[in-house]
């Protein structure tokens, strides 16, 4: 099958006042439909850089990037992003900012009727069809997630980008975030890059857990895939011998290999 | 100023909220094994108001001691100097003055009514017109980093320019007092507005930059819906300043120049030796600036938003 993201020898540098920084060096990763994907790493280890390039909000040194085909050049509608201090306009309701990406990516083919329903449809799946004419200080940081998945799943992107959208919350709200994506991903069959802090929610989310070596100058250090069933259930996983080993080949490579002196 | 607001604005949620928190249990525990419930409630009751009236003494007591203070320290001041009209005197000339505020006895000769508006229509014209240029500019300097830094020495250099140095320029351009004066008032809001659009536009959170990237939004609703938003709340700073500088700007300009207006009112009545005239003056400019201030104070709370 043919990736639908192709990430070949990407570096990526920063020109800085004490010179050169290389954030990024000899990326390469190709992500497949439905496939789900999280990069892991210490802090400073550029996976958020990395997620950036693939939502073309920057664009790379060397190398080069292609979804469905094509050479990315800049940000688009067929790659949602969910950022991770959610980035609601305060100033919009929560269905106004959901419907924003809706109107533009499909405001030229359809009417406005089917729009809100698009709209409503978004919010329904991830359980805020309740909240939706709230203002977004009205609702709670995890409510506001919520929305901030259901923009970027409403524009129907061909992947899904998530800049640790769970790292800004608490454990239990973090946890029923994570049950609902699952949810959302099985219904869809998304394609999703997620960058994470978290082993657990890497294991418990993805097909495939991409670890990158410690920066300056980062990269990929190891694949590891994840064969357990899906839809996973986190209750069953917790007894689950191969969970525990998966855990740990990640802990492994974050605090052996990849050993970091906390500054 | 600031401290007048400041007050006004604060104290409502402390005497709404605190009087039923802090009085109804400790009253429930006094009263309860005392007496059944019956005579309990009025004895609730009674102290809550106390309560509440002690709550209302503590915001109305001190600027009210504070007034007082006012009133008697220009009393004393009246009685020892030759020509400084007591309180009791300017209020009895307020009130002949106040009766008959809108007459007009020729353009020399006008109720203190229509000096004040006629005023206020200086300003609001001169930054009316100050707000169509500066706050386009504004948003030119914020966005385009070429034109902020051209125009950075410039106005660096004229923003500390008293306004009033630009009268002779209005009155030779225009050749009349009147739009002279409405020219001084423009030159002195366009800087405030200018520099504080241009600061919310380079303020504006890159996340919302992104959004709408990632979105792939028209121009047109970036401006709309992102652009225009986020600086909203830096504009309505923006014609705060403004209007509070127009305000003590156009006193000063229409001493100079004459005409009708609260400004030259003061002079001519200066002219006339009527003193009291001249201190209802400073209470009448205090109280317009006062009201202005609040007003768009008003307005700029409504359209702040919660950042997060």
């Amino acid at each position: 099958m043919k990736p639908l993201v192709q990430v070949q020898d990407v570096g990526m540098r920063f020109e800085t006042k004490n010179g050169t920084f290389v954030a990024l060096r000899d990326i390469n990763l190709n992500i497949s439909e439905g496939e789900v994907i999280t990069l892991i790493g210490h802090s400073g280890c550029g996976k958020s850089t990395l997620l950036n390039l693939i939502a073309g909000l920057t664009l790379p040194s060397s190398g080069v990037l292609i979804c469905n085909g094509r050479e990315i050049a800049g940000p688009g509608p067929e790659r949602g992003v969910v950022f991770q201090n959610h980035s609601l306009l305060p100033w919009l309701s929560c269905f106004e900012n959901v419907m924003l990406g809706v109107e533009r990516v499909f405001g030229a083919q359809e009417g406005k009727a089917k729009l809100k329903e698009r709209t409503r449809a978004a919010l329904e799946m991830v359980h805020m069809d309740h909240a939706m004419h709230k203002m977004p200080h009205e609702i709670s940081g995890g409510m506001k997630q919520r929305v901030g998945i259901a923009r970027a799943f409403a524009i129907e992107p061909k992947i899904l980008l998530m800049d640790e959208p769970f790292g800004a919350l608490d454990a239990l709200t973090r946890a029923s975030l994570q049950d609902e994506l699952i949810g959302v991903m099985q219904k869809t069959g998304a394609t999703v890059v997620m960058v994470t802090h978290d082993v657990d929610e890497a294991v418990l989310l993805s097909d495939r857990v991409v670890m990158m070596t410690n920066g300056p100058a980062a990269t990929i250090g190891e694949i590891l895939e994840v064969k357990l069933e899906k839809p996973r259930s986190r209750l069953e996983l917790a007894h689950d011998p191969r969970f525990a080993d998966y855990r740990a080949a990640i802990l492994e490579f974050l605090y052996q290999k990849q050993m970091k002196h906390a500054a | 100023m600031s401290s007048a607001t400041m007050s006004i604005s604060q104290t409502p949620t402390f005497s709404s909220t605190a009087p039923a928190n802090a009085a109804t249990p400790v009253q429930a525990v006094a009263a309860a094994p005392v007496a059944p419930a019956a005579p309990a409630a009025p004895v609730a009751k009674r102290s809550e108001l106390r309560e509440r009236l002690k709550n209302i003494a503590r915001i109305v007591l001190p600027p009210l001691i504070g007034l007082a203070l006012l009133i008697a320290i220009w009393e004393v001041v009246a009685i020892k100097t030759q020509g400084i009209p007591t309180p009791a005197k300017t209020w009895s000339a307020a009130v002949v003055l106040f009766s008959d505020p809108f007459y007009s006895n020729g353009p020399n000769d006008q109720g203190i009514g229509w000096n004040i508006l006629s005023s206020l229509k200086r300003v609001g014209i001169g930054f009316g017109f100050a707000a169509l240029v500066g706050i386009p500019v504004g948003f030119m300097l914020g966005r385009f980093k070429f034109m902020g830094s051209m125009l950075d020495p410039i106005i660096s250099l004229l923003r500390p320019v008293s306004p009033l140095a630009w009268l002779p320029i209005g009155l030779l351009v225009f050749k009349k007092a009147d739009p002279a004066a409405t020219w001084t008032i423009f030159i002195c809001s366009i800087w405030p507005m200018i520099l504080n659009t241009a600061q919310g536009v380079q303020r504006i959170p890159s996340d919302y930059m992104n959004v709408a990237r990632v979105l792939n939004l028209s121009e047109f609703k970036i401006l709309t819906k992102i652009l225009f938003p986020a600086v909203l709340p830096y504009m309505l700073t923006g014609i705060r300043l403004s209007i509070g500088t127009a305000w003590l700007v156009i006193v000063a300009a229409e001493m100079l120049t004459g005409g009708v207006g609260i400004g030259f009112w003061v002079w001519d009545e200066w002219n006339n030796l009527k003193v009291e005239h001249i201190v209802i003056a400073i209470f009448v400019i205090g109280i317009v600036g006062l009201l202005l201030e609040l007003t768009l104070l008003q307005i700029a709370k409504r359209f702040s938003y919660a950042s997060n």
